[in-house]
């Protein structure tokens, strides 16, 4: 094997600048791939962790996937019963039981929940009215469940505890309503109920739509609001490990019978746009790559042309085909193996000139840095792609240098 | 003994024009023995040498090296015996340009894998001081004069000690005084190694030592002229 190499090292020396061009096309694309890789999927884990964590795992409401079956289907499974014109029941919306629901799922191992009771409601101050959605928590079951308590910048999650006409709202919401803390504000339900609350906390989670809109008030004091006393309308799961939330959620919706949603089912489409977006990016980035293979495929067919006389030597001599191809395989692999080298510290450059980019994405309030994706495997995948490019250009040619026949040319020379 | 025997060798080339290369030859060659192939521009020389030295393959008969019949061999097996049993020296010396001449000896030896790398060097070594190299070891063959790059070329045709060494033209680029230097290597390699040499010349010098002639004329082997025939005025 050494003296292959020493051969494909020799060769590659003799074509000093095209091995250079050929060397820096696999450099830029190795680097290319790596930046653009990195930046996509640093922001699809980006995307994704802002999922994760500021979102519930997991969502019960008190909605069914299926329409329940009419009792005449139930009663004759196998007979044709055609049911036309049903009126839906008139039923109390809410889970049912839900402190029973809710000790199935804490019953769970590595999950926590919380019920809310969530419904819409009109902050009236100063002469502005402003609907909002006021939701009904347990401060500290919340605490485990949601994001919430990092988000909270005056005052305390649990201080709706402390105080039952407390209420925590958004920055947002605040300045919009020229609120500050300790204010008071009319709150009025849908059913007609009004009670003045104290603002006793604020928060800023950076989505303004949120922080605008979103109000927190203790269970049972939403309750007593909205006349829905020991009803809460929706339980949300959070998992040791969020990746387990489908499967979590098929097994609460299976002891609960109400609708349990994961977050990869709610953010399906958008999980689906990033396999699209991924296929697409590596589509181009391994195109790139294809590309500066080209350039590989290139110099090794010019090589094996230019040494078509001492192909023919070498095999007079008695190397086999077998080590002819390998000679030009293992030129294509140096440049592929030297092109991944440079090409992860270029593309590791690149990164961090990227990272260093701010942007202030729509909707939020604070400028981010660009994420980045530092895992190996990215840089595995890019190296790897490289060389088996580069060793499958260098095939080609290294194939037809294989098929020389020593007398064809040793006629042509003499 | 023979070391090399071709029974009714035929190589002929298919095209838009067939044209027979070599005919129904037969050639035996024994152990030691020194024979040149000569003839006319075009009559087929080279093609019966690279016949004989398994660098082509016959459309017809056989060759059999050592007593081994060679015409079911793939090309691995015979680039194996190639390496093992057999040398090349051709009219240009064909060296690789990028090594240094000890190099280019160690270049079949390091294939063969038979010797330790020291081994090697030191093989490669002794045969170019043998062939009147020493001190132009390291040196690449743009640096040669075209002598010392033919004697190079048969140190490299030597390295793995090979029973036949072919030579194709092996002076036919050299001026009087290497060619008279290389003649006698070749000359001594027989006589002295026992190795045989089969080589194409046109040289007359060059023939004048050999043990026997082939003659062939448009690919057939002339017989040679009997005893009697020899006598005739």
């Amino acid at each position: 094997m050494k003296l292959h190499f020493d051969i494909a090292l020799s060769h590659l020396r003799g074509r000093q600048r095209q091995t250079i061009v050929s060397l820096f096309g696999v450099v830029l694309g190795v680097g290319f791939f790596l930046a653009v890789s990195g930046l996509m999927r640093g922001s699809e884990r980006d995307l994704i962790e802002r999922l994760v964590d500021t979102a519930p795992h997991i969502r019960v409401s008190d909605e069914f996937r299926d329409p329940r079956p009419q009792p005449a289907r139930t009663l004759y499974p196998e007979g044709a019963v055609a049911i036309r014109g049903v009126k839906p029941r008139s039923e109390r919306r809410g889970i049912r039981q839900y402190k029973q629901k809710l000790a199935t799922i804490d019953a769970i191992r590595g999950v926590q929940a919380a019920p809310l009771l969530v419904s819409q409601a009109i902050f009236s101050f100063a002469g502005q009215d402003e609907a909002v959605t006021l939701s009904g928590i347990m401060p500290a079951r919340m605490i485990g469940v949601s994001a919430i308590e990092n988000d909270i910048t005056a005052g305390r999650l649990d201080a709706i505890d402390a105080n039952p006409n407390g209420i925590i709202i958004g920055e947002a919401l605040a300045r919009k309503l020229s609120l500050a803390m300790n204010d008071t504000v009319s709150v009025v339900s849908p059913v007609g109920n009004v009670r003045t609350m104290k603002i006793v906390g604020l928060f800023a989670t950076g989505n303004s739509g949120y922080d605008e809109s979103q109000t927190f008030a203790q269970l049972t004091r939403v309750q007593a609001l909205m006349n829905r006393p020991d009803v809460a309308n929706l339980i949300i799961v959070r998992l040791d490990d969020a990746y387990r939330a489908q499967d979590v959620a098929r097994t609460i919706e299976t002891a609960t019978g109400y609708k349990s949603v994961s977050w990869q089912e709610s953010s399906k489409d958008l999980l689906d746009a990033l396999t699209v977006r991924n296929i697409i990016m590596y589509s181009v980035v391994g195109a790139i790559l294809l590309v500066a293979c080209f350039g590989i495929y290139n110099v090794i067919s010019t090589v094996v042309l230019e040494k078509t006389r001492d192909i023919a030597i070498l095999k007079s001599m008695g190397f086999h085909a077998g080590d002819i191809r390998r000679i030009f395989v293992i030129e294509g692999a140096l440049i592929g193996v030297a092109g991944s080298a440079l090409g992860v510290a270029v593309g590791s450059l690149m990164m961090r000139g990227v990272q260093r980019i701010e942007i202030k994405p729509p909707g939020s309030v604070e400028s981010i840095s660009l994420p980045i994706y530092w895992g190996w495997d990215q840089f595995l995948l890019a190296a790897a792609f490289a060389i088996l490019s580069a060793v499958f250009a260098a095939w080609l040619p290294a194939r037809k240098g294989g098929r020389v026949q020593p007398v064809d040319i040793l006629r042509g020379a003499a | 003994m023979s070391i090399l025997r071709a029974e009714k060798l035929t190589r002929k080339l298919t095209g838009e024009v067939p044209v027979t290369l070599v005919a129904d030859a037969d050639v035996e060659i024994s152990r030691g023995e020194f024979v040149v192939i000569q003839g006319p521009s075009g009559s087929g020389k080279s093609s019966l040498l690279y016949l004989l030295g398994l660098l082509d393959r016959p459309t017809s008969g056989r060759v059999l090296l050592d007593g081994e019949d060679t015409s079911g061999f793939d090309e691995d097996r015979m680039a194996q015996l190639r390496l093992e049993k057999l040398g090349f020296v051709f009219q240009f010396h064909f060296l690789l340009n990028e090594f240094s001449a000890v190099d280019n000896v160690m270049m079949p030896m390091r294939r063969l894998a038979k010797l330790s790398p020291a081994q090697q060097r030191e093989r490669a070594l002794q045969l170019l001081h043998d062939l009147g190299l020493e001190g132009q070891e390291y040196k690449r063959p743009s640096q040669l004069s075209g002598g010392q790059r033919q004697r190079v070329a048969i140190a490299r045709a030597l390295a793995n000690d090979p029973v036949i060494v072919l030579a194709d033209e092996p002076t036919g680029a050299l001026d009087s005084k290497s060619s008279d230097n290389v003649r006698s290597i070749l000359r001594a390699l027989a006589t002295e190694q026992h190795r045989s040499i089969i080589a194409v010349t046109h040289d007359a010098n060059f023939a004048s030592v050999a043990d026997r002639r082939i003659e062939i004329v448009d690919g057939r082997i002339v017989p040679p002229p009997t005893s009697t025939a020899s006598a005739t005025p």
